[in-house]
């Protein structure tokens, strides 16, 4: 029977002889994720299940409108036929933005974690991590100073070649996925840089001793072993830029009109927090739907 | 005595910072006794700080602010957060709405004394009225119409926004009303209740090769036109006369010929207002021709609801010129929209912003 308790509390990882009865396990499971699961049912569960309903509802909850139950705000892509086209567009650019941040945040993470070491490879990594502290509007409105007609890049090519006509940028949808690239691209150079620094140096020092030149080491080593990195990188860009609003609003201007800023208007222009809530759910199942499309190949990836 | 330590140094910083947040995650006191929560578009009169100095001094009443950007967003405060506000500034149309949805209380106007000689048809005015009873202050009145650059031709009609000599140099409002109200105007139409929706729609997609810029607050107008974005755009005449005397542009104010799109904003008390008694007071110091001449010659003003105090002004000041009184004859007031129809005219303007990305 003690043999049976001091193995138990051995196997628990608890080395103390006293006898104590030991805490049942799930019981010390249920204490250490309970905060967790608690706050996240509190601030995320139930105001997105609140939103699911009120996006049932006729009109906003809140004055005086009656409210019925009605399926007429899923309808919205059949009954305003250019959201399709809106949709699109954001498609595409989560799409560039995605790409643009993989493979510069790859690069980056490559450099990062093989051709450093030591403290350089730390100040290189602050060194990106950096205007990811500041805040996100300082770092769009700056971009706006940098590419608006008469602005900083204006200036700069003006010096170089006078004669070349406005080379201003902003208010374009390139202007928007740069901002969203500069942005994004930290979460990227993260995953793929932690997903990097995992892989073993003898296996490439074993490819380099085999004869394997730098790309045969890149392509058929570096990437596939980085490849989970590389995935949770797009999932983590991906989702939110589809769904972003303030980098279309401000660099974007006319162009500037996204899935994100059409919900966005629902919500503080027209107040119609229903038929955003539809959008936004509507987004999600797209999401979830070219997910489950691509299911094969992400999983592959992750467990690579 | 504890040393300073690197780690008690740390320990201090954490436990301040902890404090901190454990403070400022409390509920706000109510300070109802000296303190009135204005809810107003950021620099738009009430803010003047020289004029918040010299009500404390007059009164003993602290004026805070809380800011929208929208007129939807102002009546989404106000139905998120009863009790917050003491006063709130709200367009002619939308304190209809805001009355509808028992948002903002009657006026006790013997509290207001300066109500006197505000202009009879503003007081009157039905979106401020329900049942013959008073909900809101006349406060000042403007209109939006053109404003373009020095020196270009005066525009006579809001057709200008469509012509090609602008190409790609005009700004318009990001807002359904403003917009649609143009169009309307242009094609003929009552600018509230617009009959043919699709031939506004036409016109303002008609636009597209000129419009450069939708803008949302006068701050990006600012901006923008100072950086030479735009030419021609839909503006406030307050707001001109605000970025020709306090930012120095070269703008022009042009009434076209279909008449301008007016305003007139009112000072409404939402209902469970702390300081409803200060917020009387703020209200009748804000229609004070003393506080309107200089707000209006320190910074630049819409015209004053109050009469008086629009002949205290000097007869060469900017702001009597631009809101000149035949204005008021042709100009139609925006009203109070019913939902379908707002509803429809949001849709209609995210359908033409749609079509300006393209």
């Amino acid at each position: 029977m003690r043999s049976d308790t001091i193995l138990n509390d051995a196997a628990r990882g608890s080395s103390d002889p006293r006898q104590r009865r030991p805490i049942p396990a799930w019981v010390a499971t249920t204490a250490l994720l309970l905060p967790t699961y608690g706050w996240l049912t509190l601030a995320v569960l139930l105001p997105l299940l609140t939103m699911f309903v009120f996006s049932f509802m006729s009109a906003t909850p809140m004055g005086k409108t009656p409210i019925v139950f009605t399926l007429k705000h899923y309808r919205a892509f059949i009954d305003q036929p250019y959201l399709i086209n809106i949709a699109w567009t954001s498609l595409v650019i989560g799409f560039w933005t995605t790409l643009l941040c993989a493979v510069f945040g790859f690069l980056a993470a490559v450099a990062l974690a093989r051709a450093t070491v030591g403290r350089m490879r730390e100040t290189l990594l602050v060194l990106l991590l950096l205007p990811f502290w500041t805040n996100g509007l300082v770092r769009v409105f700056s971009w706006t100073m940098v590419l608006r007609e008469n602005g900083f890049l204006d200036g700069v090519v003006h010096m170089l070649l006078p004669d070349i006509g406005s080379v201003s940028f902003l208010y374009t949808r390139y202007a928007i996925v740069l901002g969203l690239v500069h942005g994004y691209l930290p979460y990227m150079i993260l995953t793929c840089y932690i997903a990097l620094s995992t892989i073993d140096d003898a296996i490439i020092e074993a490819a380099a001793s085999l004869g394997a030149r730098w790309w045969t080491i890149l392509l058929r080593i570096l990437l596939p072993l980085a490849a989970p990195g590389l995935i949770s990188g797009a999932v983590l860009t991906f989702v939110p830029v589809i769904g972003s609003f303030m980098e279309p609003r401000i660099l974007g201007g006319k162009v500037g009109v996204t899935m994100g800023t059409v919900i966005e208007d629902q919500f503080t222009q027209a107040f119609n927090w229903p038929l955003g809530a539809a959008l936004s759910f509507t987004l999600l199942a797209v999401v979830l739907a070219i997910f489950a499309t691509f299911s094969g190949v992400l999983r592959r990836g992750t467990t690579a | 005595m504890t040393e300073i330590t690197r780690r008690n140094a740390l320990k201090l910083m954490s436990a301040t910072f902890i404090a901190g947040a454990a403070v400022s995650m409390l509920p706000k006191m109510a300070f109802s006794a000296g303190t009135i929560t204005v809810l107003n578009w950021q620099g738009y009169g009430t803010d003047e700080a020289w004029s918040i100095k010299a009500f404390q001094e007059a009164t003993g009443i602290e004026v805070v602010h809380d800011y929208y950007s929208s007129e939807a967003e102002m009546l989404t405060k106000l139905r998120t957060n009863p009790g917050t506000y003491d006063l709130v500034i709200l367009n002619a149309a939308r304190c209809a709405q805001a009355m509808a949805e028992d948002l903002i209380s009657p006026i006790d106007y013997a509290k207001v004394p300066n109500i006197a000689s505000v202009a009879a048809n503003l007081r009157s005015n039905e979106n401020f009225n329900k049942d013959g009873v008073g909900y809101a202050v006349p406060w000042v009145w403007g209109l939006t119409a053109v404003a373009m650059r020095e020196g270009l031709p005066k525009a006579d009609s809001y057709a200008v926004f469509g012509d090609p000599a602008y190409k790609g140099r005009v700004g318009l409002q990001d807002d359904a009303v403003g917009a649609i109200a143009a169009a309307a105007l242009l094609t003929g139409q009552d600018m509230n209740n617009p009959k043919d929706l699709d031939l506004v729609k036409g016109t303002l997609k008609g636009f597209k090769p000129n419009v450069k810029l939708l803008w949302s607050t006068e701050d990006q107008w600012n901006k923008s036109f100072a950086a030479k974005e735009f030419d021609v755009a839909m503006y406030w005449s307050g707001g001109a006369v605000r970025s020709r005397r306090v930012s120095k542009l070269p703008v022009d104010f042009v009434v076209p010929k279909e008449g301008g799109i007016g305003w007139v904003d009112g000072l409404g008390i939402p209902v469970g207002a702390p300081n409803a008694e200060g917020a009387h007071a703020f209200a009748n110091w804000m229609i004070d021709p003393k506080f309107y001449v200089e707000w209006a010659t320190k910074a630049g003003a819409p015209a004053s609801a109050n009469t008086a105090a629009m002949e205290s002004l000097p007869a060469d000041d900017l702001s009597r010129q631009i809101h000149k009184p035949e204005y008021i004859a042709n100009m139609s007031i925006m009203s109070a929209l019913p939902d379908d129809r707002r509803e429809a005219f949001n849709n209609l303007w995210q359908e033409v912003k749609a079509f300006y990305a393209e």
